[in-house]
C-alpha cells in the first residue's frame, strides 16, 4: 500500500495553484473541503498499471511467514526443543507426557470409592505444595521412622493457622518421607462447598465420620484426623499452641474398632502463618461458615493479606500408640475411649510444648 | 420350591424393563409361568407371559394373585419421574398407593412365599454429610421430604411392615444404584444425553452405575434363591461426574448451584431430560453404595463394572472423538522414536 504513488491530475478547478506536487497546500485543502474523496479516487486507476509493470503481484502463497521452511526442518526445530525440554530421553517422555494428557481428556483413569483420584494428588496438588513446604515454611519433619510403610494407622494432630495450611502440609510431608498418602478427614463444611469439595475428594479427603474411617483404616489406608476441628484451627492466636477440647473422641473408637496405631503428630509454626487476632461472628453466622477471620493483613491487604507469613515449621510424629491390645468391645467402653484420647492429647500437648522449648525463633 | 413349578407376578411390565425382564423369567427353568401385570399393555413382545391388565392401585390384584395362584411377585412398578404417569400426583399414587394394594393382596395371599421389590439407592438421598459409601444398616442424614426419594421411603415403609406381618414369606429388597444401558429410559440417561451437559460448579460427584444385564440378572437371582433381606446392586467401582462426561466426549456447562433450577426447569418443559430435587442432589454430592452383603449373603456378582457398565452406554450415544483427542492422537503416532523404544524394552 505505502509505496503506491498518488498522481494528482490538475486541480479539477478548485482552488490552489496545479504544481503537481503529491500533496496540495494545506490551505486549497480547506477550501476543497467535502470534495475531498473524490479527488482521491481519482488517482487510485492510475496507480495500478504502474504497480502491475514495476513487478509481480504479490499472492497469498509466496506471503506466507513459514513458506521457506520445509517439513523437515521443521521436526528438527521440533526435536531440538523437545531434546532441551525433556532430555535426551525425550522421546518416551514425550510419548509419556501425551499419553498423560490424552487419559485426563478422555476420562480413561481410576478413583477409589472415596474419590480419590492418586494422579492429580500426586501431579498437582503436592507438586504445587513442594515450594510452600521447602522454601517458605522450611518444614523439618522429625520421627517420620514412627508412621507405618504399610496397613493402617491413625496420624491425630493438632490443628492451628485459620486455614487448614497443616492439612496439606502433613500430606505432603507424608508423602514426602514415605511415599504414602495421608488420608484427611475433613469436616462437612468441606464437602458443602463448591471447588474445594471436589478437590478435597480427588487430594484423598472423605467426610469425618466413624463410617468413613473405619472404613478407611480397615482397608489399610494412612488416615489424618485433627480432633479439634475447627475450635482449634480457629482459636485467638492469644490461645496459641494451648490444645482444645478433642472432640467426642470418635477417632479413639475408630482405631480400636480396628485395631490400628495411633500416630501422635504435633505441629508448631502453623500457628504464626495467619495470627488469627479478630473474628466476626455476625457476618460467620451470615454465610454459614464457624469463623470469619481477622489477621494483621486480611483483610486489610485484601487477597495479599492471604499469603502466608513465613514461619519456620517443625513436625514431630510421635511414637505410635497401639490400640490391638484392647478387647474387641473396648471400642464401646466409654471410659476407656476418654482415656485413651486424654493420652493422646496429653502427648501432642507436651511435645508441643517441648518443640516450642527448642525453638529459637519463629522465623528461622 | 420343586421344579418348574414357580408361578411369578410381574408388575410393571408395560415399561421397557420389566418387559423384559418378564419375558427373560419365562424362559428360566424352575419357572412354570409368568403373569405380567400393568394398567397400561406392553409396547413391545412379550413371549411366554401372559398379560393381565390390571391397576395395581385397585383390589382386582387380589383376584388375579388367587386365580393364577402366584407364589413369587417381584414388584418393578415403581416409577422415577412424573413424565409418562402424568403427574406428581399420579405418580405418587402408582407408587405409594400401588404397592400398599399389591401388599395387601400378598397379605391376604395364601399361595405366597417370595416378595422381590425392586428399590433405588435413592432411599439414602444425596448430600454433603453423607459417609463415602452408604450400608444397607445406614439412614439417610436428611429424611427425604418429597419426590421420588420419599416414595421409595415410604415403599420400603410398608414391604417391612408386610415382612414383620407374613414371615412366612421372604422379603427380598434390592436397593439398585443407577441402571444404565443402551435401552434404558431413565433420568440419569436422558441427563446424559443431552448434548451439553448441564453441571454443579465446583462438585464432581461419585457416581455408581448398575448395567440393565445385572439387573436383569439380579432380579432373576433373587427369584431363585431364598435369601431374605435389604442388597445394595452396584457394579464395582465409582465414576466421577467429570470423567463420565469426558468418556462420552461431551462439552459441560458448570452452573453455580442456584442457577441449576432454572436449567432443570427448561430442560423440563422441552422434554429434554428431568431433574427432580433428589437428582439435584445426587449431581452435586453424589453417592456411594457398599455391595459387600450382596456378594456375601445374596451372593450375586455383577458381571460389569460402573466403567463397563457406562461404556456400554455411552458406546450408544454416538460419541466421537473430540479433535484435541485426534491431535494428540496424531502427535504420538508421528513419534519417531515410538516403535524404536517400544522395542528396545522389550
Amino acid at each position: 500500500m505505502g509505496d503506491a504513488e498518488i498522481i494528482p491530475i490538475g486541480t479539477g478547478g478548485r482552488p490552489g495553484r496545479g504544481t503537481g506536487s503529491a500533496r496540495p497546500s494545506k490551505a486549497s485543502r480547506t477550501l476543497a473541503g467535502g470534495a475531498r474523496p473524490a479527488a482521491r479516487r481519482t488517482p487510485a486507476p492510475a496507480a495500478e498499471p504502474e504497480a502491475r509493470t514495476g513487478r509481480p503481484a504479490a499472492t497469498t502463497h509466496d506471503r506466507a511467514p513459514m513458506a521457506g521452511i520445509t517439513p523437515g526442518e521443521w521436526l528438527a526445530a521440533f526435536q531440538t526443543g523437545a531434546v532441551q525440554v525433556f532430555g535426551d530421553d525425550w522421546e518416551r517422555q514425550l510419548a509419556r507426557l501425551l499419553a498423560f494428557l490424552r487419559r485426563r481428556l478422555t476420562g480413561e483413569y481410576d478413583v477409589d470409592e472415596y474419590g480419590f483420584d492418586q494422579e492429580v494428588a500426586e501431579k498437582l496438588l503436592l507438586a504445587s505444595l513442594r515450594p510452600i513446604a521447602e522454601r517458605w515454611f522450611r518444614i523439618e519433619a522429625r520421627g517420620v521412622e514412627n508412621l507405618p510403610t504399610d496397613g493402617g494407622a491413625l496420624v491425630v494432630s493438632n490443628h492451628s493457622g485459620t486455614l487448614p495450611v497443616d492439612g496439606l502440609m502433613t500430606m505432603f510431608t507424608i508423602h514426602e518421607h514415605t511415599g504414602r498418602f495421608l488420608r484427611p478427614l475433613g469436616a462437612d463444611l468441606v464437602f458443602r462447598m463448591p471447588l474445594v469439595s471436589s478437590l478435597a475428594r480427588k487430594g484423598g479427603a472423605t467426610l469425618a465420620c466413624n463410617e468413613d474411617a473405619e472404613r478407611m483404616l480397615a482397608s489399610g489406608e494412612l488416615v489424618g484426623v485433627w480432633p479439634e476441628g475447627f475450635k482449634g484451627i480457629g482459636k485467638p492466636f492469644t490461645e496459641r499452641y494451648k490444645l482444645q477440647r478433642f472432640g467426642r473422641g470418635g477417632f479413639v473408637a475408630a482405631a480400636l474398632r480396628t485395631g490400628v496405631p495411633i500416630v501422635p503428630l504435633s505441629v508448631v509454626g502453623a500457628e504464626e502463618i495467619y495470627p488469627l487476632v479478630g473474628n466476626v461472628p455476625s457476618l460467620a453466622r451470615l454465610l454459614g461458615i464457624p469463623y470469619v477471620p481477622i489477621t494483621p493483613l486480611f483483610p486489610w491487604l485484601g487477597p495479599l493479606g492471604l499469603v502466608p507469613l513465613p514461619s519456620k515449621w517443625l513436625m514431630e510424629f510421635g511414637e505410635p500408640i497401639r490400640t490391638d491390645e484392647y478387647d474387641a468391645g473396648s471400642a464401646d467402653d466409654p471410659m476407656l475411649v476418654f482415656n485413651v484420647t486424654d493420652q493422646v492429647r496429653e502427648t501432642i500437648q507436651q511435645s508441643l510444648y517441648s518443640l516450642l522449648m527448642q525453638r529459637t525463633s519463629v522465623w528461622h | 420350591m420343586d421344579a418348574d413349578t414357580k408361578v411369578v407376578l410381574v408388575t410393571g411390565v408395560s415399561r421397557d424393563l420389566g418387559r423384559r425382564f418378564a419375558r427373560r423369567l419365562a424362559d428360566e427353568p424352575g419357572v412354570a409361568r409368568v403373569v405380567g401385570v400393568d394398567a397400561v399393555p406392553p409396547r413391545g413382545d412379550i413371549g411366554d407371559v401372559s398379560f393381565v391388565r390390571a391397576d395395581i392401585r385397585n383390589p382386582v390384584i387380589a383376584k388375579v394373585i388367587a386365580k393364577e395362584d402366584v407364589d413369587t411377585v417381584v414388584h418393578m412398578s415403581v416409577i422415577a419421574t412424573p413424565g409418562s404417569a402424568g403427574g406428581r400426583g399420579t405418580m405418587k399414587e402408582l407408587n405409594v398407593i400401588g404397592t400398599m394394594q399389591l401388599l395387601a393382596a400378598c397379605q391376604k395371599s395364601r399361595s405366597i412365599r417370595h416378595l422381590v421389590v425392586k428399590s433405588t439407592s435413592t432411599v439414602y438421598g444425596a448430600s454433603s454429610r453423607d459417609p463415602a459409601m452408604f450400608t444397607e444398616d445406614m439412614q439417610p442424614r436428611r429424611q427425604p421430604s418429597s419426590g421420588y426419594a420419599k416414595d421409595v421411603a415410604e415403599i420400603e415403609g410398608y414391604v417391612r411392615g408386610f415382612a414383620r406381618r407374613r414371615p412366612d414369606v421372604r422379603v427380598t429388597t434390592l436397593r439398585l444404584a443407577n441402571v444404565l444401558g443402551p435401552h434404558v429410559t431413565s433420568p440419569i440417561t436422558s441427563y446424559f444425553r443431552l448434548p451439553v451437559i448441564p453441571t454443579v460448579l465446583g462438585f464432581d460427584p461419585r457416581l455408581q452405575f448398575v448395567h440393565e444385564t445385572d439387573l436383569m440378572r439380579v432380579l432373576t437371582h433373587c427369584v431363585h434363591t431364598d435369601v431374605p433381606g435389604t442388597f445394595n446392586v452396584a457394579g464395582d467401582g465409582v465414576m466421577l461426574l467429570s470423567q463420565a462426561v469426558r468418556r462420552l466426549r461431551k462439552p459441560t456447562v458448570p452452573l453455580v448451584r442456584p442457577a441449576v433450577g432454572g436449567v432443570a426447569a427448561v430442560l423440563k418443559s422441552a422434554r429434554m431430560a428431568d431433574f427432580s430435587p433428589e437428582q439435584l442432589g445426587f449431581l452435586t454430592f453424589g453417592r456411594g453404595i457398599d455391595t459387600s452383603r450382596m456378594r456375601a449373603e445374596l451372593g450375586f456378582e455383577p458381571v460389569l463394572t460402573t466403567e463397563q457398565a457406562f461404556a456400554d452406554f455411552a458406546s450408544s450415544t454416538g460419541r466421537s472423538a473430540s479433535p484435541v483427542e485426534r491431535v494428540l492422537d496424531g502427535l504420538s503416532s508421528t513419534l519417531p522414536g515410538r516403535a524404536t523404544s517400544g522395542a528396545g524394552r522389550g
